[in-house]
């Protein structure tokens, strides 16, 4: 037996503009569990990609179980042995487990021996522990069992080189147990298994060698015994970050909004937030960090009236605003900057006129009862194009033609004119260019200044570091620890990111 | 890669366009009219017949007497007003294929104005009649509505399954309590009494409900493009996330919308008993309300477009009748039909997509 499975020499694949993977090794051995461990964007997807057949590498060798190859199509993978899971599952919910299991397997003949394909799940379940109902249709499947049905899918292909793309991430911690106990179970078996992730301590407890990527590049491989949370963060994250400290004025005392013990479901209806306490403060910037997917979007969404809560209290200005809609949100000064600019923040067939006026069509500035004033409304668009420097072909143009960094000026011209008390950004600068980048931290450093309070949501730790009054560090729906601007500490985030309480550095409600 | 293959390593796909100019936007519709008149003709050619003869036939029996062109006006109308109402409940994303049922429901209400409480001035029972056909239709539209907005039910399937509901509880009123006693056990009401039949023009068979239509079509762009409704409703066809995040409330839009879409085509059932009819009794429309989808598609949603595409549907129609007088068999005048609405449609996806053939590499090859 040869001694990898897979190896992938200093892989490089550019898109236009960004290079996703830049001189990327990798190795995965028969019988490990290898994570692929990084931060959104790192470049672990793009590198999978590869290695599945769906992008071609611009440079770069791979090679498995010895032998070149050139995967040029998904077809050459599944030949190869080369299996994935995605995040989003590939199957078809009104077919049973076992209709899926054979599908594009391309073993059957022109009539079905169901028989036998029941008769190999069977064995499956044997060998592997893997209990899946042949006659079951997945609709009828929680989510874990439709994983197991995705795994026994790449199982009966004979794959021998499995690929996770973040498995956990719809999973319990109970059958996150199961499924890490199943793995071991594979790669005892002599398969090799790779786990995209990027939760550290999930990866730290069931991975046997872990490849660190940022930014495209190819960090490190760690061996699982001998590291620790403290070196993969170090790893994960930029080393050298500035903390910036040229903001003069100080926070004022008084609360605008307070989140008191709210707790919200998540999509599927699992906890995204878990009885979380956090307070903002009028000319405050409360950074939130943490790794994506921890409660996040569910913060942003419920402070915006997007989303119910399930227990606790939200307050503006010291008054009770638990349960009101996204409408009551606007008319009480909160402005959301949606991670997704264009679908979300802005609607991209319709034009700049249309666009300047999505929260403010109500107000009597634009409109005359019934009617929209359209003439108001285009000296409105062009105020807010003049004066947040809008490159535009015009307004009538739909705004789906703008940059990303002008989709963002729109949008934020287009909060801030409304004058909020509070502002929830999230993500503000993810694709921009660096032009932009420095316009929107502007922009945002101008609010606070002016005594607005905001919550500023971002996964770059130096931007939280040098914007923020304050940082706030999310995981799995909780505050880990809220740091002051003098005590910000990159190894202290770093061990909260992963999901380490500090006491002592939480909230304390109200009575400052 | 997905798209049709062409040998090996080689696909068609569709690839959307981006802009394109004015000239071509006009001359793609001319074009495929063209290609339609040709592909039609040789399929004529092919089955025996003269087309030359056949379309001389079609068109002057559209637009050669006033007959024709009366009659191409008085189809006209329906399909204008099922077209508006189609459009409004499309752009917001809402399938409703149920004008044709919410045209059965106006009729059946406007009916019961014009039995029952018809005699009195004109224009009071005519007002009446509308506000009920106009009710009755939003009526017909909400009941699918309800359970969309709150449950998120598939209302393609609600709207199309009422239009038998409809259809048939019509059916019934006119072969049982509404059947008229002196209509020798015709399945047929009552005529309703002058007061409640639509004035016309002339002496032609156009009635009012031309100018519902023409009202109704300028109305709902004064809606669309300059009210804050209108506004909250084209913000959540073309993005319901956005709509959210701005504070819209979806679910009374879709309530509204599906109300007004049905008021609409209740309108269209009003005006066809009431100015053409002028009784209730089966087969009171012939499918309108479904021609009416393709009219607000070819019209792109837009309701001046709906009126001159309404009228060219009208022709068609009228068209198809008058070669079916001169002994062309009903089955060839709708595979013409059906022929010239397909190139029409070709068209008009060309117009917004690209063909392109790739190799499954995704390297272009040609256009």
């Amino acid at each position: 037996m040869t001694t990898t499975l897979v190896k992938m020499v200093s892989i490089t694949k550019r898109f236009p503009g960004v290079t996703a993977n830049s001189g990327i090794n990798f190795e995965l051995r028969p019988g490990e569990i290898h994570a692929l461990l990084g931060e959104n964007g790192a470049g672990k997807s793009t590198l999978m990609n590869i290695l599945t057949g769906l992008y071609m590498p611009d440079e770069g060798e791979i090679y498995i179980r010895g032998a070149r190859v050139k995967l040029t199509s998904p077809r050459d993978a599944i030949e190869a042995g080369i299996g994935m899971v995605h995040q989003h599952f590939r199957l078809v919910q009104t077919f049973s487990v076992a209709e899926n299991v054979i599908m594009g397997s391309g073993d059957q003949g022109f009539f079905l021996n169901m028989q036998e394909v029941e008769d190999k799940l069977a064995r499956f379940s044997g060998e592997y522990g893997i209990n899946v109902m042949p006659g079951s249709k997945i609709w009828q499947l929680s989510v874990g069992e439709q994983q197991r049905v995705e795994i026994v899918k790449m199982l009966y292909r004979g794959t021998d080189i499995m690929i996770l793309d973040e498995p956990t991430a719809v999973l319990t911690p109970q059958e996150s147990r199961e499924l890490f106990a199943t793995l071991r179970r594979m790669a005892d078996m002599g398969k090799g298994i790779i786990v995209i992730s990027h939760k550290i301590q999930e990866v730290l407890e069931n991975a046997d060698r872990i490849t660190v990527l940022r930014d495209g590049r190819y960090v490190d491989t760690f061996s699982g015994k001998d590291t620790d949370s403290r070196k993969l963060t170090m790893a994960m994250v930029d080393r050298d970050i500035s903390y910036g400290q040229n903001i003069s004025s100080k926070p004022k005392d008084d609360f605008i909004l307070c989140l008191k013990g709210l707790t919200v479901l998540g999509d599927r209806g699992q906890k995204a937030l878990k009885s979380l306490d956090l307070n903002l403060r009028k000319g405050e910037i409360l950074g939130i960090a943490g790794v994506a997917g921890n409660g996040q979007k569910e913060l942003a969404e419920v402070i915006a009236g997007l989303r119910e809560e399930a227990a606790g209290e939200i307050e503006v200005r010291g008054e009770r605003f638990t349960g009101r809609s996204a409408r009551r949100m606007i008319d009480a000064g909160i402005s959301l900057i949606p991670e997704d600019r264009l679908g979300t923040g802005l609607v991209g067939s319709l034009n700049i006129l249309e666009n300047s006026i999505l929260k403010k069509y109500r107000s009597g500035d634009i409109s005359t009862g019934w009617f929209i004033s359209w003439k108001r409304v285009r000296e409105y668009a062009h105020r807010l194009v003049e004066k947040f420097d809008v490159k535009t072909t015009g307004v009538e143009a739909p705004v789906r033609l703008l940059s990303g960094g002008n989709l963002q000026k729109l949008l934020l011209a287009r909060e801030i004119s409304n004058d909020p008390d509070v502002i929830v950004a999230v993500y503000p600068v993810r694709g921009l260019d660096v032009g932009a980048i420095e316009f929107v931290r502007n922009t945002l450093l101008r609010q606070r200044e002016n005594g607005k309070g905001i919550i500023l949501i971002s996964e770059e730790l130096e931007e939280l570091f040098m914007l923020s009054d304050r940082v706030a560090v999310m995981h799995e729906g909780e505050i880990m620890g809220i740091l002051d601007r003098e005590e910000i500490d990159l190894e202290r985030v770093g061990r909260m990111m992963a999901g380490e309480r500090e006491e002592g550095s939480h909230e304390r409600t109200a009575v400052r | 890669m997905s798209g049709l293959p062409l040998g090996r390593n080689r696909v068609i796909t569709l690839e959307k366009r981006g802009g394109f100019s004015r000239g071509v936007a006009l001359l793609v519709p001319v074009f495929s009219i063209v290609c339609a008149v040709i592909g039609g003709g040789l399929f004529l050619l092919a089955a025996g017949y003269d087309p030359v003869e056949i379309y001389l036939t079609m068109l002057s029996g559209v637009f050669g007497s006033a007959y024709g062109l009366s009659e191409t006006v008085v189809k006209t109308i329906p399909l204008l007003l099922c077209g508006l109402a189609v459009s409004v409940a499309f752009r917001m994303q809402l399938w409703n294929i149920g004008a044709e049922g919410q045209l059965y429901m106006g009729a059946v209400a406007a009916s019961w104005v014009a039995l029952f409480h018809g005699e009195g001035s004109p224009v009071v029972v005519i007002a009446l009649m509308l506000l009920a056909g106009a009710a009755a239709g939003a009526l017909w539209g909400l009941i699918p509505a309800i359970p969309r907005a709150l449950f998120k039910v598939n209302e393609t399937i609600t709207t199309l399954m009422l239009n038998y509901v409809a259809i048939l509880f019509s059916d019934y009123l006119v072969y049982g309590p509404w059947k008229d006693p002196k209509g020798m056990n015709f399945p047929l009401s009552a005529v309703f009494p002058d007061s409640a039949i639509l004035p016309h023009f002339g002496d032609t068979r156009i009635h009012l409900g031309l100018v519902f239509g023409l009202i109704a079509a300028v109305l709902l762009y004064i809606v669309l493009w300059h009210t804050k409704w209108g506004y909250e409703v084209r913000v959540i066809g073309e993005s319901p996330v956005a709509a959210r995040y701005a504070g819209m409330n979806i679910a009374r839009n879709i309530l509204l919308v599906m109300a007004l879409s049905g008021g609409l085509a209740g309108i269209a059932g009003m005006a066809e008993v009431s100015g053409i009819t002028q009784r209730l009794q089966p087969n009171l429309s012939s499918g309108y309300g479904y021609t009416a989808i393709i009219v607000a598609w070819l019209g792109r949603l837009n309701p001046f477009a709906i009126i001159g595409v309404s009228f060219l549907m009208a022709g068609l129609l009228v068209g198809g009748y008058n070669m079916q007088m001169s002994g062309l068999p009903a089955a060839i005048v709708s595979i013409l039909q059906g022929a010239i609405l397909f190139f029409i449609l070709g068209g008009d996806i060309l117009t917004k997509y690209r063909i392109r053939i790739k190799n499954t590499r995704g390297i272009e090859v040609a256009e």
